[in-house]
């Protein structure tokens, strides 16, 4: 392998520098066949419109028939785990947003839920239900997109631009609680960054009402469609025990009829209080795992519609009054000196957690979203890792399933495990 | 009779050359299918039905840099990534234009680390930078007609 300087159009260095290999150092990779030239090595991607992203496959190919699939990730890796040592708690919490950037909120929420547990501070009532009711709305959203691109990867164009239709009604909502439409960084530890406005449940129940006859729209679109049925069913087929092998969780574990949900399993925000079913797969093909999607939309509407009655009654604090960690109103600043010196210290530099380390999981629209923290008693944190469905599916379930399927139904097998290249390489 | 009857005589307009190109380049201009990152989750929020690119005769995204004539630089630029990128750009036909889009597309952004190219102006000459993080679909569409008006004052003289 040899390295060669990027030169910009004035001929002077670029720091960035490119790597030429060699067919031979794929030895071990591929198979023997491909070396020889009897199959045919294929690259896919990153620049791909199909692979979601910047996600580079090297396929072998027999054929049209994939001998072996080798995802080759880090085209967007973005050094966020480290870059987040270097802040504050509080600060670190906007990197979390641009990990899984279509799950904002869900980032946010494992993050403030590590350091809620390692800190063992209190989050009120209605914090957690705001909490509960916009990780749903995230997760809708974030199926919104998928079911946009999975489609249009698919050749249905349409429901791209009804899913995005409706998804704009969200961010319309996220923004307005949050001032943002995509990197909201609205849950901050001990609960929210401030209260939900009052068009909030207004504009929230208003989606409710309008949302559901929307999914039943896609649904007469998609569901019973004979073309989307032969170009899904049957296709990149996982069976339960290879998921649970290749650590694939979320839709893509219970496509294949395997009843695992962390939000089920192990509670988190109050979850265990809400009604909801958990939709199972049978076949754990393309089809089955669209399928769920499409049902766990109309779970999610379930949650947000209890979460709304109870927002209605929660009692009025949104943040929790553990002045070590969290900065006094500002109305309590002229009042109180040691306020005052609680929001200097606060916002200069930054709270410090006991040491420790802690492991928290959440159910994200892809799967289990985990977050690995461990402090040192410092006011940054010592180590950050998050633990990414995005990347696990796409390094194991995604090869496994291509393999021995053709080259056209891998677009679909991509699209039905729904990844987001961010969240894989953070 | 006929539409030119009732309208009067439209048969000639007359305009410069320079004028007619640089209107035919505004009018139809291809973006290339090139997201990166949560940039990208934007540009096609402007693609899509409510902010409808089409009005300017920019829907048609094409994903081969053979056939577009913008490139929208949507997200972050990795150091992995931008050899890359550099290619697409060389792939792409004259005359072509770039889009800085975001804050880290244009300048590193809240990353400013080991991993991320801190402005992707460092690989391939940007025309316009959109701030923002991500930007609105709204100022990506104002991004794009800023382009649009550069575009206008571009002279046949200075062609390479």
């Amino acid at each position: 392998m040899s390295e060669r300087p990027l030169l910009n159009s004035t001929g002077h260095s670029t720091g960035v520098t490119e790597w030429e290999g060699t067919v031979q150092e794929l030895q071990g990779l591929v198979s023997p066949r491909a070396l020889t030239g009897e199959t045919m090595l294929l690259n896919m991607g990153p620049q791909h419109p199909s692979t979601h992203g910047v996600l580079r496959l090297l396929l072998e190919l027999d054929g049209e028939t994939v001998v072996s699939c080798i995802p080759d990730v880090g085209y967007l890796h973005t050094g966020i785990e480290k870059s987040m040592e270097s802040k504050t708690y509080e600060q670190a919490i906007t990197m979390t947003d641009r990990m899984d950037y279509l799950n904002p909120m869900g980032n946010n929420l494992v993050y403030c839920l590590a350091i809620e547990k390692i800190a063992e501070l209190d989050v009120p009532e209605r914090a957690q239900i705001v909490r509960v009711l916009l990780a749903e709305l995230t997760r809708i959203n974030s199926h919104l997109v998928w079911l946009g691109t999975h489609c249009l990867d698919m050749g249905a164009m349409s429901v791209f631009l009804y899913a995005m239709r409706e998804r704009e009604m969200i961010l319309d909502i996220f923004e307005m609680v949050s001032g943002q439409r995509m990197m909201s960084t609205y849950f901050r530890p001990g609960g929210l960054w401030r209260d939900v406005p009052a068009e909030f449940i207004p504009a929230v129940k208003a989606f409710m009402d309008y949302f559901p006859a929307k999914i039943e729209e896609y649904e007469t679109l998609l569901v019973n469609n004979p073309l989307w049925i032969d170009r899904t069913q049957g296709i990149g087929v996982i069976t339960p025990e290879d998921a649970l092998a290749y650590g694939c969780t979320g839709p893509t574990l219970r496509g294949s009829g395997v009843n695992w949900d962390i939000r089920k399993a192990m509670p988190y925000m109050g979850y265990e209080t809400y009604q909801f079913d958990v939709p199972l797969g049978e076949h754990g093909d393309v089809y089955d795992r669209f399928y769920i999607r499409m049902k766990e939309l109309y779970q999610s509407v379930r949650i947000i519609n209890q979460a709304l009655a109870r927002l209605e009654k929660a009692p009025a604090a949104f943040r929790s009054n553990n002045r070590k960690y969290v900065p006094p109103p500002r109305s309590e600043l002229g009042r109180s000196m040691e306020a005052v010196i609680h929001h200097f210290k606060l916002w200069t530099e930054g709270f410090s957690l006991p040491e420790g380390e802690v492991y928290v999981s959440i159910e994200s629209p892809r799967g289990e979203l985990s977050c690995f923290l461990s402090s040192d008693g410092g006011n940054r944190p010592h180590r950050v890792h998050f633990r990414t469905p995005s990347y696990v599916h796409t390094m194991g379930a995604i090869p496994k399933m291509a393999k021995d399927g053709m080259l056209a139904d891998l677009v679909g097998i991509i699209g039905s495990v729904d990844i987001v290249l961010g969240d894989c390489d953070r | 009779m006929g539409v030119a009857g009732k309208l009067g005589n439209l048969g000639v307009v007359t305009t410069t050359l320079e004028a007619a190109i640089n209107w035919g380049r505004t009018k139809s201009m291809w973006p290339m299918l090139f997201g990166l990152a949560c940039c990208a989750i934007e540009m096609m929020s402007t693609q899509a039905s409510v902010y409808d690119l089409s009005r300017f005769g920019m829907e048609l995204m094409r994903p081969s840099p053979r056939q577009s004539d913008l490139m929208i630089v949507a997200g972050r630029v990795t150091r992995k990534m931008a050899p890359v990128l550099r290619q697409l750009y060389d792939q792409m036909p004259d005359p072509k234009y770039v889009i800085s889009m975001g804050d880290c597309a244009s300048c590193g952004g809240i990353f400013n680390n080991y991993a991320i190219v801190q402005g992707v102006d460092e690989i391939v000459p940007v025309d316009v930078y959109v701030a923002g993080c991500p930007p609105r679909p709204e100022q990506l569409i104002h991004g794009i007609m800023t382009l649009h008006e550069k575009i206008k004052t571009q002279r046949i003289a200075d062609w390479a």
